[in-house]
């Protein structure tokens, strides 16, 4: 299997197989870089930065919770980590948008400042290619 | 910090994730060779790790904070091996794939250590 269709074993679909392995990755690599600089600015400096650093915060329990869906696998943490990857996608544009728009209202950056261009743009990237992945491992068949 | 170092650990990774992209490339999955560059560099990011220590040790201060130095440099080393053993359970090109970005993430990880310890 090179690449194609989420792996069907056992009951439970894989999702973190073929590409799936590469998302789980990209997503772990943003649940460590936004949860520890979150708790580092929230602990050191929250009065200067407290909107930006609140959403580094929440970006990532989304990135955490997306990334454990993905290990888990099945179709209920399909559906619930398609669901996170929209939010994802909507907070990515909202605060691009409002970084650009109103840079006042943010004294310091988060991870999803300026649509993520601090981390490669990975943070727009990749709830694109989520959606993708994780909408290709629909059940087939039956409309369930 | 040795600027030397996280020059060569930098272009390490690169080379690795060149390497791993091109075996993604040609369809292949992770092989003993491709483990054994991703050793060389994860030595590479260890010998770092520990020559960072010694001159917090010291009394020298990274520009940007103590904790965010730690952080990188905890990240730093844990990187390539995280990637590793991702394609020891992934034997398609996606596991090479999965290295070639780990390569790609340490290379930034290098810019923002020599950005933190400043000049």
């Amino acid at each position: 299997m090179t690449s194609g269709e989420p792996e069907v074993s056992e009951g439970r679909r894989r999702l973190s197989s073929g590409p799936g392995t590469l998302l789980v990755w990209l997503y772990g690599v943003m649940v460590v870089g936004a949860v520890s600089r979150s708790a580092v600015q929230i602990s050191t400096e929250f009065d200067r930065a407290p909107l930006a650093y609140s959403l580094s915060a929440v970006a990532g329990v989304v990135y955490g919770f997306i990334t454990y869906s993905l290990v888990r696998g099945g179709e209920t943490a399909r559906k619930a980590a398609l669901a996170c990857c929209v939010l994802e996608l909507a907070g990515v544009l909202t605060v691009g948008t409002w970084t650009l728009v109103e840079p006042s209202a943010f004294p310091d950056a988060t991870v999803w400042s300026d649509f993520g261009i601090g981390y490669l743009f990975i943070p727009v990237l990749l709830p694109l290619s989520a959606i993708y992945w994780l909408r290709k491992g629909a059940p087939t068949g039956d409309a369930a | 910090m040795l600027d030397a170092l996280t020059l060569a650990t930098g272009v390490a990774a690169l080379l690795l994730a060149a390497w791993c992209g091109w075996a993604a490339y040609r369809d292949q999955p992770t092989k003993d060779w491709h483990f054994i560059g991703m050793a060389v560099v994860t030595v590479l990011a260890l010998v770092q790790m520990v020559v960072g220590f010694v001159q917090l040790g010291r009394g020298e201060k990274p520009d940007q904070g103590t904790t965010i130095f730690v952080a990188y440099l905890l990240g730093a080393f844990a990187c390539v091996p995280a990637a590793g053993f991702m394609s020891l359970a992934e034997r398609t090109r996606w596991g090479s794939v999965t290295v070639a970005a780990g390569g790609v993430v340490l290379a930034v990880l290098e810019v923002r250590l020599y950005d933190i310890w400043g000049a």
